[in-house]
């Protein structure tokens, strides 16, 4: 890494991308520059073809062989679903048309096996490119990357910086290949920045599963920072600070040592209750993505999964029965004897899965995504119900259908429920015949009819990221529109406490599970409009739960009375903030 | 032009059969990582051709990009001493939604 006191004197420059992974951490910048693509072409005679192709057939061996161990690395890290691409990779490293073209082309063009290399796999690459499946295209990437990997080898270089890093520091690029972040060091890396990806894409799930900082989406960051840079990163935000100011650093700083001292002190809070001072218990439960997430709750002291989210289970193939009984089971067998709500698979809007070929739409969020994907494909959707009932044997799994717009969906999903049963019994399989079964509130016209779906369900779980952007007319991916993004606003409180009051009128529970139940100001108001319990992703149940041990419920009413009365978001909002800085002063430090 | 049963035995003609991809979501990587691993467990020389385009049975490239989704019709030949029951095992596969649904 070549130091750069040039850049000392450099202004602080702020980026802005997707947090996908939380944690505030700074270091130097290592970054990955694009790689020298240009390949030397000379002219071998007919005598030096043999050669060349023994060259490449030890170029094959040797990258073989960095595959496979790659793959081994990877399915012992982070499982066999995300090693499954290299068993990809070895079938392409020796795919016969290319193997068969690349020896014709070397005996009639007599041109360098590199060179060879390069022309063959890039015309592949290429045609994989421009096929319009989405997915296929990609595995251009794949093709690229292997290609990368002999022509490495041939030059006898080591196959990639990142495996080599000499000091801890924060990996800057435009986009990370399968290859590259397997082949990291991971005690070397502090975060990760990227220009491309997205919260579901390769990087970010890596980041997640290694537990460090990361944002991508950034455009252009690995233009804008230098090596050796030193950079402040807050996954939380999706914010990176390039050379950031002494102020930066120290502001930083007092929230990174304010965080580990209150997560130190909410670690000794983990076995116990999520009750308010004056003795009101409000169960806390954990959002999850994939099985392994069920450790992060249990050890957060989460009472159970308030939602798993399987669609990430679908991101690279679509698994068998078998394979999602065992990751639900995971999960139930984990958290037991609490509860697993498992909602089944929420793809479209923001989640592309493009293997499920779904076609393009204009405005997924309001397209054909979630249980409208599902009950279009009975045989699909019944697949996942079926593992789910597998997995219910311990009696502590609850389904829950996503994107409810209208109690005709819930009705048909409830029999699409019932015959999976059927089938299971046919089979003589057991499961839960007692399963409960809820659905997402996240739709204003399902808020508006809850009590027209109510008698179907036995709860009620309020998507509040949805349900704001649907109400408001919001989109919240378009950061256009951001300021008018208001989780208080009027309309929001009623079509909460309407859905809460229906349910508790019929008997059920409503609980939730979007971002609002994770933000430490918004508790107090949620537990005041009469919710009965909140999910929110792993790391964040210790603050919340601390925001509920601090609070006292009388207060908690009186926020919600106040905000029901009030005709101003801001107003609201104002409220929430006053009562945390009296009742829990650390916690607001924290999240401002 | 008719092929005796023998040059057929010999491998000397080609067997063709028309094969309708069943699975939902055609050949994307797995199933063609599948196909590949099927059908070099025979020595025939294998091809696939879908609207015109023709590639290697062997070849995991070649099979994704002839883009073969549910419903389309590939024609599948072999041609080797293996050759009818290499088709066998392919249309097995194929039948088998290669145990994806």
């Amino acid at each position: 890494m070549d130091p750069q006191p040039s850049n000392a004197a450099a202004a602080e420059l702020e980026l802005k991308g997707v947090g996908v992974s939380p944690g505030i951490i700074s270091g130097p910048a290592f970054v990955l520059a694009p790689e020298d693509e240009s390949v030397v072409v000379r002219d071998i005679r007919p005598a030096d073809v043999p050669h060349e192709l023994q060259r490449y057939e030890q170029a094959l061996v040797a990258t073989r062989q960095q595959i496979r161990d790659l793959q081994h690395r990877m399915t012992e890290s982070l499982g066999k679903e995300s090693a499954e691409i290299f068993e990809a990779h070895l079938l392409m490293l020796e795919d016969r048309a290319i193997y068969d073209e690349i020896v014709r082309m070397l005996q009639h063009e007599l041109k360098n096996i590199e060179y060879v290399l390069h022309e063959v796999t890039n015309r592949y690459a290429q045609a994989l490119h421009d096929l319009q499946d989405e997915y296929l295209s990609e595995r251009a990437v794949d093709v690229r990357d292997i290609a990368r990997r002999l022509l490495h080898n041939l030059a006898g270089r080591s196959s990639s910086a990142l495996s080599e890093l000499a000091e801890p520091c924060i990996i800057i690029a435009h986009d990370l290949s399968p290859t590259e972040t397997a082949g990291l060091n991971k005690s070397k890396v502090l975060a990760f920045a990227t220009d491309l990806g997205s919260p579901t894409s390769h990087t970010a799930i890596m980041a997640r599963a290694l537990g460090i900082p990361a944002v991508v989406g950034m455009h252009d960051v690995s233009l804008r920072v230098t090596a050796g840079d030193p950079v402040l990163v807050d996954g939380q935000h999706g914010l990176v600070f390039v050379r950031p100011v002494a102020e930066r650093i120290e502001r930083y700083e007092r929230k990174r040592k304010a965080h580990a001292a209150i997560r130190l002190r909410l670690g000794e809070l983990r076995d116990q209750a999520a009750m308010t001072r004056d003795g009101y218990n409000l169960p806390l439960a954990a959002n999850i993505e994939l099985p392994a997430d069920a450790d992060t709750a249990v050890l957060n002291g989460a009472d159970g999964i308030g939602l798993f989210r399987t669609e990430f289970l679908f991101l690279n193939n679509v698994p068998s029965e078998d394979e999602q009984t065992e990751a639900y089971l995971q999960v139930a067998r984990r958290v037991a004897p609490a509860t697993t709500i498992i909602r089944t698979m929420d793809i479209g809007g923001d989640k592309f899965i493009s293997h499920l070929k779904m076609p393009q739409q204009v405005n997924p969020f309001m397209g054909w995504r979630a249980i409208r994907f599902c009950l279009a494909q009975p045989e699909f959707f019944k697949m996942q119900l079926r593992a789910i009932l597998r997995a219910s044997t311990l009696k502590n799994v609850k389904i829950m259908y996503p994107m409810i717009s209208n109690v005709k969906e819930v009705i048909e999903a409830n029999r699409l429920l019932a015959e999976a049963k059927n089938e299971l019994t046919a089979r003589g399989e057991p499961y839960d015949e007692n399963i409960e079964v809820g659905v997402m509130i996240e739709v204003p016209s399902a808020a508006l009819t809850a009590d027209l779906i109510a008698p179907h369900v036995r709860f009620f779980s309020i998507g509040t990221n949805d349900l704001v952007q649907y109400t408001l007319a919001v989109d919240r991916v378009n950061e256009l529109v951001t300021d008018l993004y208001e989780p208080t606003h009027p309309a929001i409180i009623k079509l909460i406490k309407h859905t809460i009051d229906v349910s508790h009128d019929h008997g059920i529970w409503t609980g939730v599970c979007g971002e609002m139940a994770a933000n430490p100001m918004l508790v107090p108001l949620l537990v005041g409009l009469g919710v009965d319990e909140l999910s929110v992703n792993a790391p964040g149940v210790p603050l919340v739960k601390d925001v509920i041990r601090s609070l006292r419920y009388s207060q908690a009413e009186e926020l919600g009375q106040a905000a029901l009365r009030s005709g101003s978001a801001d107003e609201v909002l104002h409220n929430c903030h006053t009562l945390l800085a009296q009742i829990a002063p650390e916690i607001l430090e924290l999240v401002e | 032009m008719s092929t005796s049963i023998s040059e057929v035995k010999e491998g000397i003609a080609p067997l063709t059969r028309a094969l309708t991809i069943q699975n939902r979501f055609g050949i994307h990587a797995r199933p063609a990582a599948l196909f590949v691993k099927t059908a070099n467990r025979f020595q025939s020389d294998i091809s696939v051709e879908k609207d015109g385009q023709r590639v290697s049975g062997k070849s995991i490239i070649g099979l994704m990009t002839i883009e073969g989704y549910q419903g389309a019709i590939l024609q599948v030949t072999a041609t080797g001493p293996d050759a009818s029951e290499a088709l066998d095992a392919i249309e097995d596969l194929i039948q088998q939604k290669f145990f994806e649904d």
